[in-house]
């Protein structure tokens, strides 16, 4: 059992009021922080700790912050994004249920290191009873002097506010998310600015995922050097993932990065190994976004060597023969599943949440749903396969924010890998398009 | 001052000036196509992705290329800067790109379409476009809406420039119509139906790029093509009177603002110049208007911009040949 730096204390009775959260040991961060160190010496163990970003794109968190503009007498903001919506995505939203005072503890210990006064928990819409567990939470920050005027006698401010969204996934992209905040229509935001430079109410803000907060939190206390100790390389440090699909345990998973994908699925401490006796088809390893990868990629490199879970490992070979680590949706699929069925419904997903800014992402997304619509239901051609790859070719990389590049990658790498799969679905298409059809063929494995 | 290079040819523009408008100092068909930004509206721009351009180099200090193509009308130029545009293959191809997904939920209904010969989309989709589509699927489309008296929103053929919103918001105090929806299911309405009622509604058409908002007063009575457009001006209280009559005959038929060469309006007219004043008493005449680059209306006396002498020998060998081919009337110096 590897180390649990945040998740070791989530089952114990009554966690989430104060006095149990404080009785093992919660807010030392926050002491320690604001009585011994300068907010500077906060962000260097951050740095230290190789911390990378939790939410998807797995950017040095410490990194993020020195870049930070901070002119004088200008407020800073720092907002923690718990849009968390990525389909197969879930570990942000049981941590703030759980332990909804060991995200308000990395809040203000981030919040002190990069000197904002006032923060912002934006929470998906749809977590309305998460929302309440933390504004009790934070009612009892309050009412101990964690939060409010001058905390802990050190004369830091600092005022924490949590604000629901609508709903919509793209206000999970940092810019979207902050128009959101400022009561305006979730539409991302051209960058340049950046916003470090100009974010929420054009003031200098910082926008971070929950886990990366709730990471701060075992930074701070154990030192940076303690954290980058644990996991391989440039993956440092425990991450969750929520393994989901034809799993014996799907879940919730701390584990020590660096941990072998194939101990991951079959080992009985973590997933327990494929359901109902069968074989892994296909593994989605970071979130609905990242590329698919067949059985045979995703436990073993195109070298040959044990893909491991760590940012470096899962995108070996690039988009070819690797993914990415993601947002840490592990999406696991049996040898029953149907890769264009499953394809066309994550197609559905972004063309309903496209926000309709752009022209490749608006359009783009509605057509290639279409066009894979048609083919899982026998009414495809040989070319549409090409189209496919072509039309999430005109939308990757020329679209305002990630969501394109979101919808475009799992569609390019259904067809890299599984083309048999589709061209099956044309070939044969009345059988296909039978409920609970399976493709009796095996992946392309380059 | 930054100094940058726009395929090939040199320019010096002040700092934070867009790589697109550097672009049209130099000007001719080097300039990437613009669908959504319209200079005069603030935070207009990076949307329709027409204008995407590759950065060969970020800066002088840093002289990287961009990992993406980037929306030239949106980026500000740095000092160095190594541009390309029509000289890039992957920025052509994926404009042809861009023109397809434009077109896929736009009906093509030019032969009944006010819009047709100054039409934005119409131009840019000839000059970047293919004759053929690969989509098959049913089109997207919406029952035509009267917003008042004088203007008919066609969401139909909207392209969600956002250029009509930014407009309402910026120059008068009540905007009551935005964008509803997300997605391609996104459209452009006015929540709880209602009138856009103001003096300074019918921008909204002018600003346009496509066929989507069009003047009531104006709409299916003459295919632009066939008016003659004559500059003139009156003595307003609300603007400054300054506009283009659209002339058949001896009948004006249209009224809008006058628009530089880019399609930009210079400067806003009131709705009592635009839709009440249609009698040639009502104004001063001042002449023939200049008719801009691409458009249809002046087929016959094609006139290309004004280009300055100096920089025609910097330009592509392609560019030149163009420009051989369809001499400018006018030179500057």
């Amino acid at each position: 059992m590897g180390r649990k730096l945040l998740t070791e204390h989530i089952n114990v009775e009554g966690i989430d009021t104060f006095e149990v959260y404080r009785k093992h040991g919660g807010y030392r961060s926050v002491e320690k922080a604001i009585k011994t160190m300068t907010p500077d010496e906060v962000v260097e163990e951050v740095k230290k700790s190789g911390l990378r970003g939790r939410g998807g794109a797995g950017f040095p968190t410490g990194m993020k912050w020195s870049f930070l503009a901070k002119p004088e007498g200008v407020p800073r903001y720092l907002v923690c994004n718990a849009d968390e919506s990525e389909p197969g995505t879930f570990k942000d939203r049981q941590l703030m249920a759980k332990l909804p005072h060991l995200l308000i503890e990395g809040m203000i210990t981030s919040s002190y290191a990069l000197g904002a006064n006032t923060s912002y928990i934006y929470i998906r819409g749809e977590l309305l009873y998460v929302l309440r567990i933390l504004e009790k939470a934070i009612a009892e920050a309050y009412a101990n002097g964690f939060l409010g005027k001058n905390i802990l006698g050190s004369g830091y401010d600092l005022d924490l506010h949590v604000h629901p969204g609508g709903g919509a996934y793209i206000c999970g992209e940092e810019t979207a998310l902050l128009e959101s905040l400022e009561g305006k229509r979730g539409n991302p935001r051209n960058k340049p600015p950046f916003p470090a430079v100009q974010g929420l109410y054009a003031r200098p803000t910082v926008v971070n995922n929950v886990e990366s907060i709730a990471a701060v939190v075992p930074i701070v206390n154990d030192g940076g050097d303690e954290y980058a100790k644990i996991g391989v390389g440039r993956s440092t440090g425990t991450k969750l993932f929520s393994a989901c699909g034809h799993l014996n345990k799907p879940g919730i998973y701390e584990i020590e990065l660096g941990l072998p994908v194939e101990e991951f699925i079959y080992s009985d401490e973590y997933c327990g190994g494929i359901w109902k006796g069968r074989d892994l088809k296909a593994v989605v390893a970071g979130g609905s976004s990242v590329p698919i990868l067949p059985k045979e990629l995703i436990l073993k490199t195109a070298a040959g060597e044990n893909r491991l879970m760590t940012y470096e490992s899962l995108s070996d070979g690039g988009f070819v023969t690797g993914t990415m680590l993601g947002s840490g949706g592990f999406i696991a699929m049996d040898e029953t599943t149907c890769i264009v069925r499953n394809t066309w419904n994550f197609s559905r997903f972004y063309h309903h949440e496209s926000c309709g800014q752009c022209s490749p992402c608006r359009e783009g997304t509605g057509w290639l749903e279409k066009v894979l619509h048609r083919l899982e239901h026998g009414h495809g051609h040989m070319e549409d396969i090409d189209l496919l790859v072509s039309v999430a070719k005109q939308i990757e990389g020329n679209t305002i924010c990630p969501l394109g590049e979101a919808a475009a990658w799992p569609v390019a790498a259904a067809v890299r890998h599984f083309r048999d799969e589709f061209e099956w679905h044309v070939t044969h298409a009345k059988q296909a398009a039978q409920p609970g059809a399976v493709f009796p063929g095996a992946a392309v494995l380059v | 001052m930054a100094k940058i290079t726009f395929d090939g040819v040199e320019v010096e523009v002040p700092d934070g000036t867009t790589i697109l408008n550097a672009a049209r100092q130099i000007g001719g068909s080097i300039v990437p196509p613009a669908m959504c930004y319209y200079t005069p509206l603030k935070g207009s721009g990076g949307k329709c992705r027409a204008c995407l351009v590759r950065v060969a180099a970020g800066s002088a200090k840093d002289p990287r290329p961009m990992p993406k193509l980037v929306a030239s009308c949106v980026t500000p130029v740095q000092d160095g800067m190594v541009v390309e545009n029509t000289t890039s293959e992957q920025v052509l191809n994926v404009r042809k790109g861009i023109v397809e997904m434009l077109l896929i939920n736009h009906p093509l209904d030019c032969p009944v379409c006010d819009q047709a010969g100054e039409c934005d989309l119409q131009n840019f989709a000839f000059e970047h476009g293919v004759s053929t589509t690969r989509y098959q699927e049913e089109r997207r489309t919406f029952e035509k809406i009267d917003i008042g008296p004088l203007i008919q929103l066609h969401m139909t053929r909207c392209i969600l420039c956002y250029r009509c919103v930014y407009t309402a918001n910026q120059i008068t105090d009540n905007r009551v119509h935005g964008v509803l929806g997300r997605g391609d299911a996104a459209e452009i309405g006015t929540y709880i139906e209602n009138i856009i009622d103001n003096d300074f509604s019918g921008n909204v058409i002018d600003v346009c790029p496509v066929g989507a908002l069009t003047d009531k007063t104006f709409r299916f009575k003459q295919r632009v093509w066939f008016t003659k457009p004559v500059n003139a001006h009156r003595d307003c209280p609300k603007c400054s009177g300054n506009v283009v009559l659209w002339y058949k005959g001896n009948d004006v038929l249209r009224t809008t603002a006058r628009k530089d060469q880019y399609g930009e309006v210079k400067e806003w007219i009131c709705n009592e110049c635009r839709f009440e004043k249609k009698e040639t008493s009502d104004w001063t005449i001042e002449g023939p208007a200049h008719i801009d680059r691409s458009s249809v209306i002046s087929a016959n006396h094609y006139e290309l911009p004004v280009l300055n002498q100096s920089v025609i020998a910097d330009l592509p060998e392609s560019t030149q040949r163009d420009l051989a081919q369809n001499p400018p009337l006018k030179l500057g110096n």
